[in-house]
C-alpha cells in the first residue's frame, strides 16, 4: 500500500526520489552515516560547506547543546573545492541519490572561482551559502542585507551552467527581500533557514562558550520560526522552496511542504537519532497514506 | 557500528555521584578506550553522550559515569529493565597490538573507566600492567583493576586514601613500555611532559564536546601535529607526541 504514496519531486529540473535531503554540515559526505543504512534512500544529500582553499575550521568549542536543539560554530572545516572536485564527488555519487555541493565563500573572487570549478564538476546541484555566520568575513556579510546577496549570486549565477539553490540566513534584514532578490539575480531554487545568531556563556569559565562568541542555533527550537519564515517566502517567490529548520518528524515534513516548500532538509535531528533520514522517510509514506494524500505535491503550499 | 536499542540490566550507584549502568550487549562490538553514544531519552535532550566503555563482558557492557548535567543526571535514573539506546562502538580505542612489556595506565577521576577494560585486554595479550589512579576524594572503581594488575597505585587530593598528592608524582615512566593516560587534560599534559623526558610512548584517550560522535559533524576536531583530528573517529586515544600540548 505504501508504494501508492508519490513522494518524487523535482525540483529546478531535477528529479527527488522523496523530498528529503541530509543538511549540509550535518552529513559530511554521507560516508559516516551510509555506514548505518543506506543513505542513497534519501532523495539527497548537501554536502558539507566548501570553499575555494582548505580550512581548519574554528578552535575550541565547536558544539553546545540547548534547550530543543544546539548550537554550532564549526567553522567551515572542509577539504577545499579541489580536494572535493577529485575525491568527494566520487565518493558521493555511490549512493546514487541527488548530489548537491554546498558551497561558501569569503570574498567574491572566492565565490566565482569555486563556482565556476564546480560547475564544470559532476554535481547536480550547487547550493550556494550566502549564510554562515560563523566565518568572520564573507558568509555572514553577504547574507544579511539584500543588495550584497544580489551581487553575489548575481555573479555567481553568470559561471555555474548547474542548477543553483540560494541558501539564506534567517538573520537577514528582511527574509522576504533577500528571497526575492536572490531570485532575481537569478536563483533556480531557495533553500531556508541556515543556523540562527545565537550565544552562549559558561558561567563558572565566565567567559563565552564559543571563542568565536556567537554560533548558530538549530534544532527545534527554531521550527516554528523556519516554518514562518519558509510561509512567507513561498508567497513572494515563484521559484521552489527547501525548507530547513527543526524539522524531526514526518509531521513536521507535512508541514512544511503545506506552508510552500518542495523539498525539506534535515540537520540536527540527524545527532539526536542518527536513523533519522531512513526513519522519517519511512514514516513520510504512512503518514501521507494516514492523512489520505497520494501525492506530496498536491498539499504544497495549501497554507 | 550500530545504533540499537538495547536494556537496561542494573544502575548501580557508586557514590555520590558516580554510577554505572550494564547494558545487554546484543553481540556488539566494544574494544578498550572505544566508547558509545548513549541515550535514555527521545528528544527531551538535543544530543546522545559518549561515555567510554569501563567493561565489556560477555552478555554485557558496563559503563561508569560522572552525573555533570542533564544527559548524565537522567541515565542516574534508569532502573533495571529501562530501554536505552546506543550508537557505537565508537573511536579508535588503545593500539593493544602494538603495546607489549609493561606498561602503566593512569587515570585521573572520571577518566579511569576506560582504563579499566584496557587494563583487561592487555592483561590478556601478556602484558603486565600497573595501575596510578587519582581521585579527588572519594574513590571508586580501584577493585574493579585487582585482577588485571600487579600493583596499583592510589591519590587522593585530599590524603584521605593512598597517597596525598597528584597521582602523577607517584610515575615513573621510565620504569615502562608505555603509559596509557586518560582523565583531566591538565594532568594527562603532565603525564606527556613526563614521558617524554624518559622517551616512554604516551598514549593519551582526549573528551570533547560532540555532536555526531561519527565523525561527520566536525564537531569535536582538534589541531594535531599531523592535522585536524576528529576526537571522536581519528581519537579519542592519541600519541602525546602527536598533540600540540
Amino acid at each position: 500500500m505504501s508504494d501508492t504514496v508519490k513522494l518524487s519531486v523535482e525540483i529546478a529540473g531535477v528529479p527527488f526520489k522523496n523530498p528529503i535531503i541530509a543538511a549540509s554540515g550535518t552529513f559530511g559526505f554521507g560516508e559516516e552515516y551510509h555506514e548505518l543504512y543506506d543513505v542513497g534512500c534519501l532523495g539527497g544529500i548537501s554536502s558539507k560547506g566548501l570553499t575555494l582553499h582548505p580550512k581548519d575550521g574554528n578552535e575550541g568549542i565547536r558544539v553546545w547543546e540547548t534547550a530543543s536543539g544546539m548550537m554550532n560554530s564549526v567553522g567551515l572545516q572542509n577539504p577545499g573545492v579541489e580536494a572535493f572536485i577529485d575525491h568527494g564527488i566520487a565518493q558521493m555519487r555511490r549512493f546514487g541519490n541527488v548530489l548537491i555541493a554546498n558551497m561558501g565563500g569569503h570574498s567574491m573572487e572566492d565565490y566565482i572561482t569555486g563556482a565556476t570549478m564546480l560547475s564544470d564538476a559532476d554535481i547536480d546541484m550547487l547550493e550556494l551559502n550566502i549564510s554562515c555566520p560563523n566565518v568572520k568575513s564573507g558568509g555572514m556579510a553577504f547574507g544579511i542585507k539584500a543588495e550584497v546577496a544580489r551581487e553575489v549570486v548575481t555573479a555567481v549565477r553568470k559561471v555555474c551552467h548547474k542548477p543553483l539553490i540560494v541558501k539564506l540566513s534567517p538573520n537577514a534584514e528582511n527574509i522576504v527581500d533577500m528571497a526575492i532578490a536572490c531570485e532575481e539575480a537569478g536563483a533556480d531554487a531557495l533553500s531556508l533557514v541556515n543556523t540562527f545568531q545565537a550565544m552562549a556563556i559558561d558561567i563558572h569559565k565566565r567567559k563565552p562558550v564559543f571563542n568565536n562568541v556567537y554560533a548558530g542555533l538549530s534544532g527545534a527550537a527554531i521550527k516554528p520560526i523556519a516554518l514562518r519564515m519558509v510561509h512567507s517566502v513561498s508567497k513572494k517567490v515563484h521559484v521552489p522552496v527547501i525548507g530547513i529548520g527543526g524539522i524531526y518528524t514526518a509531521e513536521d515534513i507535512l508541514e512544511f511542504v503545506m506552508a510552500g516548500a518542495a523539498a525539506v532538509q534535515i540537520g540536527t535531528v540527524n545527532f539526536n537519532n542518527p536513523m533519522a533520514g531512513r526513519d522519517i522517510l519511512n514514516n513520510l509514506s504512512q503518514l501521507c497514506q494516514k492523512e489520505g494524500i497520494a501525492d506530496i505535491n498536491e498539499i504544497r503550499g495549501i497554507c | 557500528m550500530r545504533y540499537f536499542e538495547s536494556e537496561v540490566v542494573a544502575n548501580q550507584q557508586i557514590t555520590q555521584d558516580i554510577f554505572v549502568v550494564q547494558v545487554k550487549r546484543n553481540g556488539a562490538e566494544a574494544a578498550a578506550g572505544q566508547f558509545y553514544m548513549l541515550k535514555s531519552w527521545d528528544t527531551e535532550l538535543t544530543l546522545m553522550r559518549p561515555i567510554s566503555i569501563f567493561k565489556a563482558e560477555a552478555d554485557t557492557l558496563h559503563f561508569m559515569y560522572r552525573t555533570v548535567g542533564q544527559g548524565t543526571q537522567r541515565m542516574a535514573q534508569l532502573k533495571s529493565g529501562d530501554p536505552i539506546r546506543l550508537l557505537g562502538p565508537c573511536g579508535n580505542g588503545y593500539p593493544i597490538a602494538e603495546i607489549k612489556g609493561k606498561v602503566a595506565v593512569l587515570g585521573g577521576g572520571v577518566g579511569i573507566p576506560p582504563l579499566c577494560e584496557t587494563a583487561k585486554t592487555l592483561q590478556n595479550n601478556g602484558v603486565e600492567v600497573d595501575a596510578y589512579l587519582g581521585f579527588r576524594d572519594v574513590l571508586f572503581a580501584v577493585e574493579d583493576f585487582e585482577s588485571y594488575c600487579a600493583n596499583i597505585f592510589i591519590s587522593t587530593e585530599k590524603g584521605d586514601e593512598g597517597y596525598k598528592g597528584f597521582i602523577t608524582d607517584l610515575l615513573k615512566p621510565g620504569e615502562y613500555d608505555a603509559v596509557l593516560t586518560c582523565g583531566p587534560e591538565v594532568m594527562m599534559r603532565k603525564v606527556a611532559a613526563m614521558c617524554a623526558e624518559t622517551g616512554t610512548s604516551c598514549y593519551c584517550s582526549l573528551e570533547h564536546r560532540m555532536a555526531c560522535g561519527i565523525g561527520a559533524c566536525l564537531g569535536c576536531s582538534i589541531r594535531t601535529k599531523s592535522g585536524m583530528k576528529r576526537v571522536c573517529k581519528d581519537g579519542p586515544v592519541f600519541l602525546s607526541t602527536d598533540l600540540l600540548w
